[in-house]
């Protein structure tokens, strides 16, 4: 089970503020987590990834194990503790002050 | 009992206002989609519980949400804008060719005659529909590729298509417009588009009579003159009796003639209204006095209106699609401001009263009026 924490926007889109636990098929890694997690709540589609590019939007970015994941290929297998679901998967908006 | 349904979207979330047709009592509901920016809510003037709206953040792109019980509650319909084919390139600020990217939808317009038929507006400039209630959306892309298309350069704004008018007797015809590109039309119901400019004079641009590269703000008609349009430009007030063919400026006594948004009353098609705002530089009103100004003989002549208005100390700015027209015996008029205040007037303008005062940034205004 994998679980994913999304930003406050997006938990608003979903009415749904706790953590998502989400089963994924085959290897665990950004873009399986991803599709699973649209194919759960659709209303994500174009929210996390460009809609015609599918690549991961400006300021959003990826976070598990106290490391910035987001550079990763989406291909590239998630940390061990977050397949096991010791460690949540972040989904995380850019910080901006002023 | 008739009634009012204002539909306000504002940066961080949308409202709905109601009240009935004397419109003192009014209910406030709302945030809608809390913290995103709500750039249009409108409701389609078949089924006026059917009501579309435009939600976007920068972080996490569009949403486009759809309510059929008059904005009571909402769902997400479809968010998927995919320009047609390869879309190729316009022009970015510093002359070079720059790729097509969507950003957002500016303006929802729905159809005069389908609940399921609505057309998007959106940045970069380019004109979508759809005709399944939203769910999913086609380019028009006739209009991206007309002759003009790849020297359409952005402005301080972005590029976006921000105004679609469908002619009330001829649904084959529709006027948009683009920041920085102008007017457009088309007469075979999307297929082709011919830029409809001509008699408008831009300071800021090379060629200040081009065909193309004014920064139209908004247009607005009256449903029984729809080859009347009016304009406000970035600079001028504008008026065209032939469709767009050509235009005359209107601007006449006027304190300043820039500004953002332009309408006209519901039963007097000569009836015009607009919020003179200082400069492009200066984005509030002259002398800190908020003053909607009115003329009854489509244009050159205007009054000031401002009992009920702020007539000192005022500093906000009234946005483009943020002025609406209810359709009641004495026409109400509707507008909100960047301060976050919505003022309405019962009496066609006469005077004013706040509903609101202290929303979020006012983006987008529209009204219904209600059996």
């Amino acid at each position: 089970m994998i679980r994913v924490v999304l930003p406050a926007h997006l938990k608003t889109l979903i009415n749904d503020r706790r953590e998502i636990k989400l089963e994924v098929q085959g290897e665990v890694t950004q873009r399986s987590v991803l599709d699973a997690l649209e194919a759960r709540f659709p209303v994500l589609l174009g929210t996390v990834r460009d809609p015609a590019t599918q690549k991961r939007r400006s300021f959003v970015r990826f976070f598990a194990c106290e490391e910035d994941l987001s550079h990763e290929s989406p291909d590239a297998p998630l940390p061990e503790q977050v397949v096991s679901g010791a460690e949540v998967f972040y989904i995380v908006g850019a910080m901006a002050g002023g | 009992m008739s009634g009012v349904r204002v539909l306000v979207g504002t940066k961080k979330g949308a409202f709905v206002l109601t009240a009935d047709g004397q419109r003192k009592d009014w209910t406030v509901n709302g945030p809608f989609f809390e913290g995103w920016e709500m750039y249009h809510v409108k409701g389609s003037p078949v089924d006026p519980n059917r009501i579309f709206a435009s939600q976007s953040t920068g972080w996490f792109g569009q949403i486009v949400q759809r309510s059929d019980d008059g904005g009571a509650t909402w769902a997400p319909v479809g968010n998927q804008f995919l320009y047609d084919g390869v879309p190729g390139t316009h022009q970015w600020y510093d002359g070079t060719p720059h790729p097509w990217e969507f950003a957002r939808v500016w303006h929802l317009e729905p159809s005069l005659s389908d609940p399921d038929t609505i057309l998007a507006g959106v940045e970069d400039a380019a004109l979508f529909r759809s005709t399944d209630g939203g769910d999913s959306w086609a380019e028009l892309s006739g209009l991206r590729n007309s002759e003009s298309g790849s020297s359409w350069q952005p402005g301080a704004g972005g590029m976006c298509l921000h105004t679609i008018i469908v002619s009330p007797n001829d649904p084959e015809r529709i006027h948009i417009a683009i920041s920085s590109a102008g007017v457009f039309r088309t007469d075979d119901g999307g297929t082709t588009w011919a830029p409809k400019n001509k008699g408008l004079h831009s300071e800021g641009i090379p060629d200040g009579d081009a065909e193309v590269g004014h920064c139209v703000h908004r247009i607005a008609l009256h449903p029984s003159r729809p080859d009347t349009l009016f304009m406000q430009k970035h600079w001028d007030v504008m008026r065209s009796d032939n469709a767009g063919d050509s235009w005359t400026e209107i601007s006449g006594n006027l304190p300043t003639d820039f500004g953002f948004t332009i309408d006209v009353h519901a039963h007097e098609p000569e009836t015009v209204y607009v919020v003179p705002i200082t400069s492009d530089s200066v984005h509030y009103p002259p002398e800190g006095k908020l003053r909607v100004y009115r003329s009854t003989t489509g244009g050159n002549e205007w009054e000031p209106l401002t009992k009920g208005l702020p007539q000192a100390n005022c500093y906000v700015d009234v946005l483009r699609d943020a002025m609406a027209v209810d359709s009641l015996d004495s026409c109400g008029v509707y507008f909100g401001t960047t301060g976050g205040q919505v003022y309405a007037s019962s009496d066609a303008g006469d005077s004013w009263e706040p509903i609101v005062r202290d929303l979020p940034s006012v983006l987008s205004v529209e009204v219904q009026t209600l059996a």
